[in-house]
């Protein structure tokens, strides 16, 4: 299977009075066709500036976007646009990110117009949508509604057709189930596969939610302040974990089970600032394993096992972290 | 009634009037909640969760809120019954409340320790220097230091601002403390520390909690008993075991089935059909029917009551995968609904022992069948 984007060293940085925030800094992958890549990380770890840069609706500070073959790092206005017929986006909240003025038939259609699909015939760009609301699977009596009509769920799916007007390849996910029930939410990640399926779509997909990226994801990245910390497969990540945060983010997910026994990291602290941070480890002040080097030297990302990378000075030190697989659970007895 | 239940809420039913017409928030809901004991209410967006918490701390915004019936028992008083003026001891000092969001629920040009300070002495005729004493303590307790007393909200981060709302709530030592969502506009790591601090809180003060929430994974944390609630009624409810074990609601095992397992390496989510009822139109019969796999005419005709499958564990379904005779006894009473959902435990001898998982392997076959055929 071929590469279809691959991004070297990626930056984003912002200016703002109180200093730079490095928002991305320095971020590696690659990801091949028809494959998933699923972004993990707390709120202000760059995960969405991440997705925004690498579809270009950013410009990098730094580094290189290979997409199929070409760099699009610095693309000009024509190239843009057909950049744009090729990668889409979707969404976190479908109810800020569609027009209220609009119907589901013209948010569906506007791109068609704007590339000038179907050599811009009307009828054909109609019939078109109508597919379309059958694909997402919106009843097609729902055309001339608006979205304040409807609900979370039907609303996203109108996201994920607008995002598919244009046949694209690539598509990156902000976090598109997060504002939905979880009965929803199953419906909406199934209707995603299926789609990436039968048309061979490659994802990013961010999302806070473990095990959500684990369901969907075939590669998992953790990123932390603005770094990738983790990367590997990820059914690997689920069982082994190198980066001391990765261990503790994975065993903060509360399990929806009864007698399972595990030990918890309980993290300090919070967050960091990511305006202008030191060359150092950027986990090092919450980290329970650190040691002076973390204080003095930045990590990098290194294979630490086939397909598997961290950053971390200590990797070797750091006991990896195990979760309770079902083998492991207790079964409590009804009372 | 059994003497050691703190609150004891009997048929409930709060309705909104609104210009479309009248929502059903809650319906009939029956629940009781022993001393120290910790309930998780579950549910999906408009099951009518924080309605209820409204209805207990009597803060159901009246208009549109009306409380059409019901009793809420606390400590011996019936709540509903209770003027204003009584009221207003009860919450804060008896019962207790965090919000979901805690960037909304501080007052921004006030600081904390005044916040919590205000609550204290309100309740309790303290000095002023006593009072914001006793805040210190109270803000440490939580793990924040008390040099920050006099910083203000926007000072904190969200973590550390939940832990403040908490602090608030726990300040006059409440019976009772109702967390709606506490830990969703969280992070997971910052989650954990803030359900390590409630659950703590809850073990060292023996205060009773009604945790409100969506997330199954943060009930089986920190409940003893899981309520579940579909369209503003009960629709399961019995201990953590009963309920993550030997789950018997369709619904609730429609929540199970949709979400993706941290462990497990499912290909596909089973993902519960339809969407939920506009509670202002609620299907006639029981409000689950439209999207169950195991709905007959029975359903579409009366609301199923709330039975006991086994000794403490509740459901309300008329096929909660009982046998023969079970059924028939559900169908007898299905005329007299309104008295059945008394969660005061009878033990009914006629009833069946525990049923094991083998028994739905069925359902959730069908279930998966189901789910494939979902469009919309």
């Amino acid at each position: 299977m071929s590469t279809l984007l691959e991004v070297r060293d990626l930056k984003k940085y912002f200016k703002t009075p109180s200093g730079t925030v490095h928002a991305v800094d320095g971020v590696n992958f690659s990801i091949e066709e028809g494959k998933t890549l699923g972004v993990v990380g707390e709120s202000g770890c760059g995960k969405s500036t991440l997705g925004r840069t690498v579809i270009r609706l950013l410009q990098p500070t730094a580094g290189t976007i290979i997409y199929d073959g070409r760099d699009i790092s610095s693309p000009s206005k024509e190239e843009l646009k057909v950049l744009r017929r090729e990668m889409q986006m979707i969404f976190q909240d479908p109810f800020s990110s569609l027009n209220p003025r609009m119907t589901v038939k013209d948010t569906i259609l506007e791109p068609m117009e704007i590339h000038r699909l179907y050599d811009g015939d009307r009828t054909k760009q109609s019939e078109a949508v109508l597919n379309l609301m059958d694909t997402v699977g919106l009843a097609r009596r729902l055309a001339n509604s608006y979205p304040h009509e409807l609900d979370g769920g039907r609303r996203q799916r109108i996201g994920i057709a607008r995002a598919l007007a244009l046949d694209p390849r690539f598509i990156v996910c902000d976090e598109p189930v997060s504002a939905l029930d979880v009965s929803i939410q199953a419906q909406i990640l199934n209707l995603m596969q299926d789609l990436q399926e039968e048309k061979n779509l490659t994802y990013i997909f961010i999302t806070h939610d473990l095990s959500v990226v684990k369901h969907i994801s075939d590669i998992i990245c953790v990123m932390y302040l603005g770094q990738i910390v983790e990367m590997c497969p990820s059914k690997t990540l689920f069982k082994q974990q190198y980066h001391p945060y990765s261990q503790a983010l994975l065993s903060a997910i509360p399990y929806p089970k009864v007698g399972v026994k595990r030990k918890r990291i309980l993290l300090r602290g919070e967050i960091s600032s990511p305006i202008d941070p030191k060359p150092i480890c950027r986990f090092a002040t919450r980290c329970p394993h650190a040691k002076p080097i973390c204080f003095k030297e930045e990590p990098t990302l290194v294979r630490v096992e086939d397909q598997h990378y961290a950053a971390c000075h200590l990797q070797k030190e750091s006991q990896p972290y195990e979760l309770p697989f079902p083998e492991d659970t207790v079964e409590i007895e009804n009372k | 009634m059994n003497n050691n239940n703190l609150l004891e809420i009997k048929n409930l039913t709060i309705q909104y009037k609104t210009d479309n017409g009248l929502v059903h928030a809650v319906n009939d809901l029956s629940l009781s909640l022993e001393k120290g004991e910790s309930l998780g209410l579950v549910g999906e967006t408009g099951a009518g969760k924080t309605t209820t918490a409204l209805g207990i701390m009597n803060l159901v915004p009246d208009p549109p809120g009306i409380i059409v019936g019901g009793e809420i028992q606390f400590e011996g008083r019936d709540l509903l019954k209770l003027n204003k003026q009584d009221m207003r001891k009860v919450r804060g000092e008896k019962i207790s409340m965090v919000f979901q969001d805690p960037m909304t629920s501080l007052n921004p040009v006030m600081t904390v320790g005044k916040q919590i300070a205000e609550s204290i002495s309100i309740h309790e005729s303290l000095s002023r220097k006593e009072a914001e004493r006793r805040a210190v303590d109270v803000l440490e307790m939580v793990g924040i230091p008390g040099e920050r007393f006099n910083e203000y909200p926007h000072q904190f981060s969200g973590g550390m601002r939940q832990r403040v709302v908490i602090a608030i709530a726990l300040a006059c030592r409440p019976d009772l403390l109702i967390a709606d969502e506490p830990t969703t506009a969280l992070d997971v790591t910052i989650q954990a520390q803030v359900l390590d601090l409630i659950s703590n809180l809850k073990n060292e003060q023996q205060t009773s909690l009604i945790l409100i929430t969506h997330d199954l994974g943060v009930v089986a944390e920190i409940c003893e008993k899981v309520a579940i609630m579909y369209a503003g009624r009960l629709v399961e409810y019995g201990t953590l075991g009963d309920i993550y074990n030997h789950t018997r609601h369709p619904y609730s095992i429609g929540l199970f089935s949709s979400i993706p397992s941290v462990d497990g390496d499912e290909k596909r989510l089973t993902p519960i059909p339809g969407l939920m009822p506009d509670p202002i139109n609620l299907p006639e019969g029981c409000s689950f029917w439209p999207r169950c796999n195991r709905a007959t005419e029975e359903c579409k005709k009366a609301v199923p009551a709330l039975t006991e499958s086994e000794p403490g564990h509740w459901v309300r379904c008329f096929h909660a995968g009982l046998e023969g005779s079970s059924y028939k006894n559900d169908a007898s009473n299905k005329n007299e609904t309104s008295k059945q959902d008394d969660t005061s435990k009878k033990n009914d001898a006629s009833r069946k022992g525990p049923q094991t998982h083998a028994e739905y392997a069925d359902t959730e076959s069908a279930c998966k069948f189901l789910g494939s055929l979902v469009s919309e």
